[in-house]
């Protein structure tokens, strides 16, 4: 709660104000629509509820339960609030406040709920996490055995196998099923996208028990990573085909007009032209559905089966993962030696979902700054001209792909052509528009 | 190496010269909707054609039947015949990716593609269309220069197109279509994005253009028309009726001495 209440500009001239070394810089005012007494009313009604929760509970009621006491001073806050400030400020000013108030509370529960996941399992499992851990596996530790003592080795590899193979399976389907539902188009397509929305809702169990019926029931063979990363494939399209054709839907018709006026068919349209410009929207949508999938282990008991020992190979055996670790050390064995393990290989699962996601928001990011980067280009971009005056054509068109890149947060010359194909794509359609 | 180059003969570069292109009888559908009506025009070699006319008079949608981009809207219907050289674009010989490559187009909208460079965008048509260039890099410089945009953007041909001011990109964007080697270039309303100066200097492209291709212009700015064309036509599409061409002929009779009163009307800014 940020309330601070600046003094009248005549009292901080005359005094100097807090910064007394620059006497003559003019008195700095930020206007606020919150004032002393918006303060007071916020504090006195938290001390009003907080007087009669204790009143109520400390004092006069038998119970001692300090979740009800804190609905209730919620609950009495809300309402002493909100009479403060209707005599005050009037009804429409005291709703919009209260609202206020209900809208952050909710955010900070939600905000509350995600860092304690992450704060427990960090303090649970840190302490576990040594380089012994990452190269051991379960192979000759048993149940009772020390929790200093075997590792995810092969849960980790189990892993990272399995999700490579899922996405190498879905995404092209995936990305193939938005290029038809969005350019190809036909009589098919509105089926189709009511399948994959149908898909989208398929719950865990059901993708695994189905590769599981087929595979291993009908063509017999035995449990297998490749057999995971099919079950985790049926769950991951439907996230990667939705996300592909939002943002092929964002890739503006007049780009498809401009590359068949050139003479070009559909298929050399959409593959040169739209997926380069959706590039990184596609990309987004690849790690979207990569995180969809990583924590999965419902359909993993049924297709990869879970192994203690290392298995590098996919396509046959038994294969651990990390979710499926977890579970066996914390649910399956269960005592004092197992269950840190556990937690030491959630934090590392945890840690590989955030590394997606901030993979997937900073790839995504240029979109959100487009309409600020358009004034701040011109400046760099004459500067890149005075480096380059007297460029000659050869090298200007050597292919040495220099110049003006289009990510500001860039800095390391050396990434700058690899990243400048995909940087922004859509800015022009912004701009033209 | 770039003052060299500027001495290069471009002889084998250049396109054939323009090509006549002639409507007859065309008519246009959108569904059960009838909006063009017996539209008969020659657009000869040499020449630039302006069509003028009020807003939803068919310009467009004539000039989209120009180079079947026309039949990629799924309700679209046409009749009557165009002829490039004597030779039916709608025939069941021609096929719609080899008229478009010879019928170039440049939009209202500047639209050059965010993902590639100011020099891929230039290329962008050969690699469309599967054609291999043996000089890319002479033939890039060629293609700008003859929009006016190679002296602009030579030291940076590997930036974004995208970072191009509007009359920037629409150049860069007449230069993709050259690149193709038209014989015909249709544009519809190229300026009406673009400030007076980027419009004059695309004005001045369109001139130097002319004797190499065929040019067909839609706008909306009589003076415009008046400036860049040769040849005139107008469109008109009465209430609840489809478009038409009222009058056609050399742009300083449409404009000086019109026969038709609407005509009249409209160049001298009474209507529309």
């Amino acid at each position: 709660m940020s309330v601070s209440i600046k003094p009248a500009p005549t009292h901080s001239s005359a005094s100097g104000g807090g910064s007394a070394d620059l006497g003559r810089e003019p008195n700095k005012v930020k206007p606020r629509s919150f004032r002393a007494s918006d303060a007071s009313a916020l504090f006195g009604s938290m001390l009003a509820a907080a007087a009669l929760v204790w009143l109520l509970f400390g004092v006069l009621l038998p119970v001692d339960n300090t979740a009800m006491a804190s609905l209730a001073w919620m609950a009495t806050f809300l309402l002493t609030y909100r009479f403060a400030l209707k005599h005050t400020e009037g009804v429409l000013v005291a709703r919009d406040r209260v609202m206020a108030v209900v809208v952050g509370a909710l955010a900070a529960i939600v905000l509350a709920a995600l860092t304690s996941i992450v704060i427990f399992v960090t303090v649970r499992g840190i302490k576990y996490l040594s380089t012994t851990f990452f190269t051991q596996t379960m192979e000759f530790t048993g149940p009772v055995d020390p929790s200093t003592e075997g590792g995810i080795a092969h849960a980790l590899v189990g892993t990272l196998q399995q999700i490579l193979l899922a996405t190498l399976i879905s995404v092209p389907l995936g990305v193939l099923t938005a290029v038809y539902l969005n350019e190809v188009g036909g009589r098919f397509s509105r089926s189709v996208r009511m399948f994959v929305n149908a898909m989208s809702g398929v719950p865990s169990i059901v993708a695994g028990l189905f590769i599981f019926a087929t595979m291993n029931v009908g063509l017999g063979w035995s449990f297998s990573g490749f057999q995971a990363a099919l079950a985790l494939s049926i769950l991951m399209l439907p996230t990667v085909t939705r996300t592909s054709e939002e943002i092929l839907r964002l890739v503006p018709g007049g780009l498809r007009e401009a590359s068949l006026a050139l003479g070009s068919t559909e298929w050399r349209s959409t593959w040169q032209v739209v997926l380069p410009t959706a590039k990184t929207g596609i990309v987004t949508a690849v790690i979207l559905g990569v995180a969809r999938v990583i924590g999965e282990t419902a359909p993993l008991f049924m297709t990869a089966g879970g192994s203690p020992v290392m298995n590098a190979n996919p396509f046959e055996g038994a294969q651990e993962s990390l979710p499926l670790y977890i579970f066996r050390q914390v649910k399956q064995f269960s005592n004092e030696q197992t269950i840190p393990r556990g937690f030491a290989a959630a934090l590392v699962l945890l840690v590989l979902v955030l590394v997606l996601f901030v993979t997937a928001r900073a790839i995504a990011r240029p979109k959100v700054e487009r309409t600020g980067r358009k004034w701040r280009r011109r400046p760099r971009r004459s500067r890149t001209r005075g480096h380059r005056a007297g460029t000659s054509l050869a090298s200007g068109t050597a292919r040495g792909r220099r110049g003006a890149h289009r990510k500001p947060r860039l800095r390391r010359p050396s990434q700058r052509g690899a990243q400048r194909s995909t940087a922004n794509p859509t800015s022009t359609e912004e701009e033209a528009l | 190496m770039t003052s060299t180059s500027m001495q290069v003969d471009h002889g084998s570069l250049e396109p054939s010269l323009g090509s006549t292109l002639s409507a007859n009888e065309v008519c246009a559908w959108f569904g059960d909707h009838y909006v063009l009506d017996r539209i008969t025009l020659e657009m000869p070699s040499k020449t630039v054609t302006a069509l003028i006319g009020p807003s939803g008079c068919g310009k467009s949608t004539f000039l989209r039947i120009l180079n079947r981009m026309h039949e990629l809207v799924p309700s679209a219907a046409l009749a009557g015949t165009v002829l490039l050289d004597g030779t039916d674009i709608y025939g069941p010989e021609s096929r719609a990716t080899l008229t478009r490559q010879r019928i170039g187009m440049v939009f209202q909208k500047p639209n050059p593609f965010p993902a590639m460079s100011i020099y891929d965008n230039v290329l962008s048509g050969l690699r469309l269309a599967g054609i291999r260039e043996d000089e890319p890099e002479l033939f890039v410089e060629h293609c700008l220069s003859r929009a006016g945009l190679w002296k602009e953007v030579k030291n940076r041909l590997d930036a974004a197109g995208g970072g191009l001011s509007g009359g920037q990109q629409q150049r860069l964007c007449i230069a993709r279509s050259l690149a193709v080697r038209p014989d015909v270039l249709l544009m519809d309303e190229p300026c009406s994005a673009l400030d007076p100066t980027s419009t004059a200097r695309i004005e001045e492209t369109i001139d130097e253009l002319r004797d190499e291709v065929t040019i067909v212009i839609v706008t909306h700015n009589m003076q415009q028309a008046q400036r860049v064309s040769q040849q005139s036509a107008f469109f008109l599409a009465e209430e609840n009726e489809p478009g038409r061409i009222v009058e056609a002929g050399a742009t300083e009779q449409i404009f000086g001495d019109p026969v038709d009163e609407r005509t009249a009307n409209y160049v001298r800014g009474r209507f529309g």
